[in-house]
């Protein structure tokens, strides 16, 4: 292949190394107002007035908006006041929002806005929200409006239940003789994404709703906001230039609904929403936190007979996106392992924390970190090499999953040639324990994963390929840049499928939801999968159009046609050929008679035979194939001071196929990366009052640089026949491992069994203590 | 409103600008001036998206009020033009999302003006000053140490 | 940027300076000296730091000198920490305080900024206090020169008005052997769990401490527990901790109980540093 697999360099690049790339917030509009959000200073309390008198007389100030009369919002459930009314059931809650000329003035009306709260009980945690007396963060959750296969279970705190009853439980714990078990918890914690999120929204007197946004779903903006304010959704136009980094937490629909509240407040002008870094990690939502149960059982092999587990989600205050990260959970909730008899509880419990978005791996590097630990707890209690012990139960072809999906040479890489990759490539023969003096020890520890997308079972993406007048083509895609380079590697690819030049497609980098063909959301390592699919037909529809004209140009039968370097030629005799130039627009005799006309390629991609899961067992197809990985990282601990450097880190992940080299191997470092930076040292402290410690970068702090270990990064090659070149989803899958892998190294380093995150020296040393 | 008009240079050129004292020179470039190269990340000074130069060494724009700049010369990426580093970093794979990436460039480009000699402990200190949440950094090591390379053979 | 409005100043003397301050003071202005101003705009952002008047005092040439003077080491107070790092006249204050915040922002947090600062690490103040540093002031009664540990208790005692201008350290702390560790929650990133900083002269060790309590610190009793001539390394270490002030910080960084495990082990790298207690 010419281009496929290359490390071509991005289409952008060039705007992000001089500054020119734009992103929301760098658009001018000159009249854009400013809308500024008054966050609730408590976790759980009720609003007994607000009072906005003083404020409202703030030079500057275009309006004032408070809740009542809002409808309820949420994408599974709408139990989601867009302004808090009634209670705040979170610690950074939008409770109003103040229209202002300039930020400055917004920000000093916001504070003379006097709001009186009763402090109510808090939850802070999904496990204390599970229980028969905690208080409820929902009193009327029967009541809410919501999709078909949510289950809510009123009068607690259960905003969704997921089951997966698979076999015979009684039969797989008989046939063990080995069972082990753990708890595990942590926190919410944030995305932090370098660019804050951002919307501006203006309403044009023909009644066009025009919204620029920082987002990974600017379609689901339009449709839902369309469907919550029963808006026209053809008049809806969403525009979203570069994104600065999302990670799944510009999927869920926030800003946008406040700042069209805010335009529409002030008659349609031009109202942004920017978020500050507070209210970024405060307000919008967060990472999901996790308290797990995993029980596992054995036979004296080592091969797996059971494995019970509950997961109790912290959803937070509001179930918008929780409820899908609760399903994803269950339904890949044994890691890539064959096991007959499984019995999963997941619930998507309500607490008073900021409420979850996805987070790269949506939901999969939390569970990871309970099974995986479990599983070294069961390779020890059999005396048995970690590896050996994954290997032994690894998914195959042949197999079912958990949802009783099976498995074939198509839809599950090889994790088996992963194990056997990582094992060269972390030298395992060494051994997991080395000991350098008499303090310093270097341990290497193991896991593995998979993963499915357990995307909507009918969200579409759509491809549009038009001609420049030199016969250069122009590549539409409802994807947004989120850094991940997807649009550069669509390139790739039609420049492989068509044979031409890549520099010679020029690729439409941001999405306007009018003129861009809709890709449902840039989720879950989906973007290649789909959108390139759409793009070979795409690419088809184009060839067919061309060899059409060409035919009649050549005077030759479409049959004996090839077409390459932007040219269609005959096969035989490539001499006899014709430009892409003189037939993309039609083709003009020397007299001036004119055939054919300007050509516009289509293509579009449905997943197929996706279906909901059966409430009472969890049966179902969930998704449409499993990447799986190995993960080994390396620590150098010290047994005095309890503390570590990184000092290796390893994935081999079943890619099927590398699309571009330096991306793909980016994708995968920084993804690894973010789950190092999760393990060690992010996450959420909150106060009594579930009030948060750490809204800031310098208290809440992501890896940096020198920080970070030696990353090693191989590939196995087990093509997805359904996608594009059969290439697999990659973006998430470097992360899944790394707090599992972490936690193992660590947990044979300080010889003591680490339930929780972040994998901090403090928390080794109160575990050693006993103190946890 | 206590204002001031001054003067700031930047990119070689003079600006004439009317500031409130407690703007912030990233407000004042971003949205004066038009230079929305430097982003905010934090406004805290904590991400080092917002790096500049102020007479040569980097600086966060956001912990610098515009009227501490009156006779300073600063830099934004704005400002340069084909530079090692930017050439580093694209062939490099250096960024992702591309947001953290100016501020990177230009703490880079003043390392390799000021300490040309870096050692691995030197870079480690200066980049530490900003946080980039896509790439491994592993990326970054290589387009500074190439560039650092290449300046050195320059 | 900051929400409120003031009135901003950039007098070109200190006298000029001390009389801004006044005027402004007798205004009701709240006034407040300013330098490296990183504090200022971070707290002041969220409304924890207010002021009509700020008298920004980076410009004053007697806060920039690097200049050794009678045996003593002058330092202004308004030098960057990255200039005093450049400089690396006083090697124990070049390693304390690259360990504070990041460069880029050490090119803006000046040497008085960091010691003055709300910011309770204030760990630039730890050579200092190790070295019985002379700090010079100036303020409404003119220059005022006062040993260290005279005039820092948890904080520098400013008079109103007043404003540290420089530091002046005995040359022959310059040299002396010392060590500097900052030990963080996790990793190399973020304030400090503990910084310590210690010197040895004339055979004894001194010790100074941030992160520990909601104040830096230098604490007689726990060097003479450490130079105590008696017991296992292990054991002054034990009496030294029994002398620390109180509260200790109980925080997002990190318990109470946690800062002491982390102080006795540092306590222990001090010792394998620069040995103390013993007869030579």
């Amino acid at each position: 292949m010419e281009v496929i697999g290359k490390s071509v360099i991005r289409k952008e690049a060039q705007d992000k190394v001089t500054g020119q790339a734009q992103y929301t917030h760098d658009y001018h509009t000159s009249k854009k107002l400013s809308g500024r959000v008054v966050l609730s200073p408590y976790g759980h309390a009720r609003i007994l007035s607000i009072d906005t008198t003083d404020a409202r007389k703030v030079p500057g100030v275009r309006a004032i908006i408070t809740g009542e009369q809002l409808p309820l919002t949420g994408e599974s459930m709408r139990d989601r006041p867009p302004l808090a009314t009634d209670k705040v059931r979170y610690h950074g809650e939008a409770v109003a929002i103040v229209v202002a000329d300039t930020p400055n003035q917004g920000d000093l009306a916001a504070s003379l806005i006097q709001i009186q709260y009763e402090v109510l009980p808090v939850v802070h945690t999904p496990t204390q929200a599970f229980q028969q007396n905690s208080p409820l963060v929902h009193e009327h959750l029967g009541e809410y409006e919501r999709e078909k296969d949510v289950y809510p279970v009123p009068g607690t705190n259960i905003a969704h239940h997921v089951k997966i009853r698979k076999g015979n439980m009684e039969k797989g714990w008989g046939e063990s003789s080995v069972t082990v078990e753990g708890d595990y918890s942590f926190s919410p914690s944030d995305h932090a994404a370098m660019e804050t999120r951002s919307s501006t929204a203006e309403i044009t007197p023909d009644g066009t709703i025009k919204i620029i946004t920082s987002s990974q779903a600017p379609f689901m903006v339009k449709q839902l906001i369309a469907s919550y304010f029963d808006e026209d959704i053809g008049k809806i136009v969403v525009d979203t230039p570069l994104v600065g980094g999302a990670y799944g937490g510009k999927a869920s629909v926030q800003l946008e609904i406040l700042a069209y509240l805010s335009s529409r407040a002030v008659g349609g002008r031009a109202v942004e929403i920017f978020n500050e870094r507070e209210q970024d990690m405060m307000m919008s939502p967060s990472h999901i936190g996790l308290d797990a149960k995993i029980k596992i059982g054995a036979d004296h092999s080592g091969v797996i007979k059971a494995m019970e587990i509950q997961f109790l989600w912290d959803g937070g205050a509001y179930s918008d996106k929780a409820i899908d990260l609760t399903r994803a959970g269950a339904v890949d909730c044994t890691g890539p392992y064959k096991v007959d008899h499984v019995w999963c509880d997941s619930y998507c419990m309500y607490t008073n924390h900021t409420y979850a978005a996805p987070f790269r791996g949506f939901s999969h590097s939390e569970l990871s970190f309970a099974v995986e630990r479990t599983l070294d707890l069961l390779a020890k209690k059999l005396n048995m090499d970690p590896l050996e012990l994954r290997e032994r139960n690894a998914i195959q072809p042949g197999h079912t999953t958990p949802t009783r999906v099976l498995l074939n040479q198509s839809n599950v890489g090889n994790l088996q040639e992963c194990i056997s990759k990582l094992r060269t490539l972390i030298r395992w023969e060494e051994g997991p324990v080395r000991e350098i003096n008499e303090r310093l020890v270097r341990v290497k520890g193991v896991s593995c994963s998979w993963k499915t997308s357990t995307i909507d079972s009918n969200a579409p993406s759509g491809v549009i390929l038009t001609f420049n007048r030199d016969g250069s083509i122009n590549l539409m895609s409802g994807v947004v840049e989120i850094g991940t380079g997807t649009k550069t590697v669509l390139a790739q690819i039609l420049a492989e499928k068509l044979k031409m030049d890549v520099d010679k497609i020029h690729v439409r980098m941001t999405v306007d939801t009018q003129t861009t063909p809709e890709h449902w959301k840039t989720v879950a390592s989906r973007g290649i999968y789909m959108a390139g699919r759409a793009l070979l037909e795409a690419a088809d529809d184009v060839i067919a159009q061309l060899k059409e004209i060409a035919s009649i140009v050549l005077r030759a039968p479409i049959e004996d046609l090839e077409v390459a370097h932007m040219k269609v030629f005959t096969r035989d005799d490539p001499r006899i050929s014709v430009d892409f130039k003189d037939i993309c627009y039609g083709y003009q005799y020397p007299n001036g008679n004119s055939i054919g006309g300007q050509i516009i390629g289509r293509g579009n991609f449905i997943l197929r035979h996706l279906s909901h899961l059966d409430p009472e067992t969890g049966e179902g197809n969930p998704g449409p194939e499993w990447t799986v990985a190995a993960y080994g990282v390396e620590v150098e601990f010290d047994r005095r001071d309890l503390t570590y450097r990184l000092i290796k880190a390893a994935s081999v992940i079943d890619i099927g196929i590398v699309l571009n080299e330096k991306a793909a191997l980016g994708q995968v470092m920084g993804a690894m990366s973010m789950g190092l930076s999760f393990a060690g040292r992010e996450t959420f402290y909150y106060d009594e009052f579930g009030r948060v410690l750490n809204p800031q970068l310098r208290t809440y702090r992501p890896i940096r640089y020198g920080e970070n270990p030696e990353y090693l990064v191989d590939f196995v090659y087990t093509p997805d026949l359904q996608a594009a070149y059969g290439a697999r989803g990659v973006g998430e899958h470097g992360l899944l491992g790394m707090p599992s892998a972490l936690g193992n190294a660590l947990s044979l380093a300080a010889n003591v069994s680490l339930h929780h995150l972040p994998l901090t020296p403090e928390l080794i040393w109160k575990t050693k203590a006993g103190n946890v | 409103m206590k204002l001031h008009t001054i003067q700031l240079k930047i990119n070689d050129e003079q600006q004439t600008v009317t500031v409130r004292s407690g703007d912030t020179l990233l407000y004042t470039i971003r949205k004066q001036l038009g230079l929305t190269g430097a982003k905010p990340g934090c406004l805290n000074g904590d991400c080092g998206a917002c790096t500049i130069h102020v007479d040569g060494w980097p600086m966060k724009s956001c912990l610098m009020m515009a009227v501490e700049g009156e006779g300073k010369q600063i830099t934004t990426i704005e400002g340069l033009k084909d530079t090692p580093i930017q050439q580093a970093f694209v062939q490099h794979f250096a960024f992702q999302c591309g947001y953290c990436t100016p501020g990177f460039i230009m703490n880079g480009h003043s390392l390799l003006q000021k300490k040309p000699d870096a050692d691995d402990s030197t870079i480690k200190e200066w980049l530490e000053s900003n946080i980039c949440r896509c790439t491994s950094y592993s990326e970054i090591e290589k387009a500074i140490k190439f560039a650092l390379e290449k300046n050195k053979s320059s | 940027m900051l929400p409120f409005s003031f009135e901003y100043e950039r007098p070109k003397s200190f006298q000029e300076a001390v009389t801004r301050f006044q005027q402004a003071d007798q205004s009701g202005k709240e006034p407040m000296y300013i330098s490296g101003a990183t504090e200022f705009l971070t707290l002041g952002r969220i409304n924890q730091v207010y002021t009509e008047a700020a008298i920004d005092v980076k410009g004053i040439p007697e806060g920039k000198v690097i200049q050794f003077d009678q045996g003593y080491l002058v330092l202004g107070a308004n030098l960057t920490l990255t200039e005093l790092e450049e400089a690396n006249v006083f090697p124990l204050l070049t390693s304390t305080s690259k360990q504070i915040a990041d460069h880029t922002a050490r090119g803006k947090i000046t040497l008085g900024g960091n010691i003055c600062g709300q910011i309770f690490y204030r760990e630039a103040v730890l050579p200092l206090l190790l070295a019985d540093s002379q700090m010079v002031m100036v303020g409404p009664e003119g220059v005022k020169v006062k040993p260290i540990n005279e005039i820092f208790y948890e904080r520098l005692l400013l008079q109103k008005g007043e404003f540290l201008i420089q530091v002046a350290t005995d040359t022959r702390y310059l040299h002396a052997p010392f060590i500097s560790i900052k030990r963080r929650q996790q990793w190399d990133t973020g304030y400090p769990l503990i910084t310590i900083a210690a010197l040895k002269i004339d055979r004894k060790v001194r010790v100074a401490i941030s992160g520990l309590c909601p104040f830096p610190f230098r604490s007689n009793e726990m060097e003479d527990a450490l130079n105590n001539l008696e017991g296992s390394p292990q054991e002054k270490i034990q009496n030294a901790l029994a002398s620390i002030p109180s509260p200790i910080l109980d925080d997002v960084e990190g318990s109470s109980e946690y800062r002491l495990f982390v102080l006795q082990n540092l306590l222990l790298d001090v010792y394998e540093a620069l040995k103390f207690g013993e007869r030579e």
